[in-house]
């Protein structure tokens, strides 16, 4: 996945400032960056519903797949109506077959009958998920996957989202968990105010600190990243 | 088509997952049809009123030294109102004060010897009391037109026996006859039986100023006998000078059963597409899924689409239920159920379209449902606002209103669809198609307004 000088504006606000990065297959990169950075607006542009006012995004191929923030699902209805809806809609040729295809990735087959509303913050965001692979996407957007979850919850989300990588998903997840984000971000991209400020993996981003802010560099990454920022006036 | 199909049962499930919603939707409408049924079934109650009458009963009204047979206002009044009798003027105030009856009536001792004072050369004037309870505005006016159309009546009751009366005294002057005075009976000659008797004489007179005469009060007397006929009708007349002859203009009125039914019927209608609309798509909101369904899987469109079929199709269950259970109380027109489905499925579809174009304006199902309360509720009322019931401006104000709104033309439609006699149901189904197409764009562009990632 290629994109290139993204721009969006918001009234006079510019929330991305000419922003391009690529993506290979297998590849998990992650945005990170402070509040207001633009990493929920990029993902929504990679994901084709927002449309950018300058730049563009180009697909190698297949479907993007997209996880929003907040579950996009149906609480009321049960894991197994969810995914049987979505893969419906989707114009899955055997729904029934792609449902229990998901129920056995996600490991909630055995609850495949109970209510979306009564199951974990973490269970439900495995299903945001599946649902988001019914497209069996070449790209996977995740924005924010382990907001709200709890470490052992967060744990087996990224075991399951890393499996995904390792069978060849391109997988982008934004992140205000820096920790998170190093441990299992292959690439980093940095986001502040709109603006594209590093684009690279998490060793490479310590290499940059070590010369920018050399005070921080050998402490964690996350005040490492922090000094990072503010040495580049944000 | 498909995924509207894949949508709407979804929306079923959930809709079947929520057992007070689906309880509300099924109760609701056999409430209301409970209710009107009742009401239009049983008819008004009549008010309770307190009675006390005070006058003897060997008093009569006396017209022209005879006494009149017993009018009876009393039984005429309490054909009208529940009387509740009483035996003196504190316990008929103590009832009304309690809230036991809603008013009181006393007739004085001397109503009728004030009503026989209207004859002589000192007249009194009859005088009924009334005590009502004037906390309730509302039930003291009610009160005053009850208590004010009775004595209209027992007057009219009077005057009419008076007249009669009158009327007989009459005719004995013209025809003649017997008038019991005094025990005994007096003939009377009577004018035509006069004129008679003076026109047999008259050749038995000379000719001269005597028979001249004589021929003058025979002529008299035919004269008078034949003009003073005119005056009986007259005396009729004055017992109830003004009569009314009603004309219906600008359209025959329905039934009020079926007046009643249609409103109970287009109320439901409304009330479950609407809400249902609104909170349904509000939902997809609220849920976070509309972001993700837009994106590739439905269009705006279909979507609407599916969710004015929704409000249509549990709109149609729910109003035909309604009025099953109205055909207990009012025997119903099952051979118009063609027309009852065109009004019941083009009101749906006008009503959902409004309530889509709720739902897209905000994403919490509470802030929607409270709006779509908010819009229905009055403009429903405002649809049964009759004409010359308010000022000519604000009714005009209302009748654009209306208009605006599905109820009203919803609320023709099923009148027009229940009964036989009303006027066509074209004109307000071609509304229902306007409406129907007007707010399905206005909902595609709040959608697109308020719906935004």
């Amino acid at each position: 996945m290629q994109a290139q000088g993204l721009v969006k504006r918001y009234g006079n606000r510019e929330a991305l400032k000419r922003v391009g990065f690529g993506a290979a297959a297998g590849e998990l990169v992650a945005i990170i960056g402070p509040n207001g950075a633009g990493k929920t607006t990029l993902l929504s542009i990679l994901a084709g519903i927002v449309a950018p006012d300058e730049g563009e995004v180009e697909i190698g191929g297949g479907a993007v797949g997209w996880v929003p923030q907040q579950a996009g699902l149906y609480r009321r209805l049960t894991v197994e109506e969810n995914l049987l809806l979505f893969a419906r809609l989707e114009r899955h040729p055997d729904p029934h077959a792609s449902c229990e295809e998901m129920l056995e990735l996600t490991g909630l087959d055995e609850r495949r009958g109970e209510i979306v509303a009564r199951l974990s913050g973490g269970n439900q965001q495995r299903i945001n998920i599946a649902i988001g692979l019914l497209a069996r996407p070449a790209v996977l957007l995740l924005d924010e996957p382990s907001v709200g979850l709890d470490p052992r919850q967060r744990a087996r989300l990224w075991e399951f989202v890393s499996g995904l990588a390792g069978g060849g998903t391109t997988v982008i997840f934004s992140t205000h968990d820096i920790q998170e984000a190093e441990r299992y971000g292959g690439r980093l991209l940095v986001l502040a105010d709109g603006e594209a400020l590093f684009d690279g993996s998490p060793e490479e981003l310590r290499e940059v600190v070590r010369r920018e802010a050399p005070e921080a560099a050998d402490r964690d990454f996350e005040i490492a990243f922090v000094a990072y920022l503010q040495h580049r006036g944000h | 088509m498909g995924a509207v199909r894949w949508l709407l049962l979804k929306d079923l499930q959930i809709l079947r997952r929520s057992p007070l919603q689906s309880a509300l939707l099924v109760v609701y409408p056999m409430l209301i049809a409970v209710l009107v049924g009742f009401a239009i079934s049983r008819g008004p109650e009549k008010p309770r009123v307190a009675f006390l009458n005070e006058v003897p009963q060997s008093s009569r009204i006396v017209v022209g030294g005879q006494k009149l047979p017993q009018a009876n206002v009393q039984g005429r009044i309490c054909l009208k109102v529940e009387c509740v009798p009483v035996h003196s003027k504190a316990e008929a105030e103590e009832k009304v004060s309690s809230g036991d009856v809603l008013a009181a009536l006393i007739l004085p001792a001397d109503l009728i010897n004030r009503i026989n004072s209207l004859s002589t050369l000192t007249p009194g004037t009859p005088e009924v009391e009334v005590i009502v309870n004037e906390e309730d505005p509302v039930k003291a006016g009610l009160v005053d037109d009850r208590i004010t159309a009775l004595l209209a009546q027992a007057n009219l009751a009077i005057a009419r026996r008076i007249a009669a009366e009158g009327s007989h005294y009459l005719d004995l002057v013209i025809k003649g006859g017997n008038l019991p005075v005094l025990g005994t009976t007096v003939h009377i000659l009577g004018l035509e039986a006069s004129a008679h008797i003076l026109e047999a004489l008259e050749p038995a007179l000379p000719p001269g100023p005597l028979r001249s005469s004589l021929a003058q009060v025979t002529e008299f007397a035919k004269e008078a006998g034949e003009n003073l006929d005119i005056a009986g009708p007259l005396i009729d007349r004055l017992a109830e000078p003004i009569k009314v002859h009603k004309v219906a203009a600008g359209g025959s009125s329905p039934p009020l059963e079926i007046f009643a039914i249609a409103v109970a019927a287009t109320f439901t209608l409304a009330l479950v597409t609407v809400l249902l609309v609104a909170g349904s798509l509000a939902l997809e909101r609220e849920e976070n899924a509309f972001p993700r369904l837009v994106r590739g899987l439905v269009s705006e469109q279909a979507l609407l689409a599916e969710k004015v079929l929704l409000g249509v199709a549990v709109g149609l269950v729910v109003t035909l239920l309604m009025l099953a259970g109205l055909q207990i109380f009012v025997p119903l027109e099952w051979s118009r159920i063609g027309l009852w489905l065109a009004a019941i499925l083009l009101g749906g579809a006008a009503l959902a379209a409004a309530g889509a174009a709720l739902g897209a304006i905000a994403r919490e199902v509470r802030a929607v449902s409270l709006l779509a309360f908010m819009v229905t509720l009055p403009i429903a009322f405002l649809s049964l606002v009759p004409s010359g019931a308010i000022g000519g401006g604000a009714y005009e104000a209302i009748k654009v209103v209306t208009a605006l709104f599905p109820f009203k033309p919803a609320l023709q439609a099923m009148t027009a669809a229940l009964d036989s006699a009303a006027p066509s149901i074209g004109v307000p189904l071609l509304h229902l198609a306007a409406l129907a197409l007007a707010y399905g764009v206005l909902a595609r562009l709040a959608l697109r307004r308020f719906a935004t990632v």
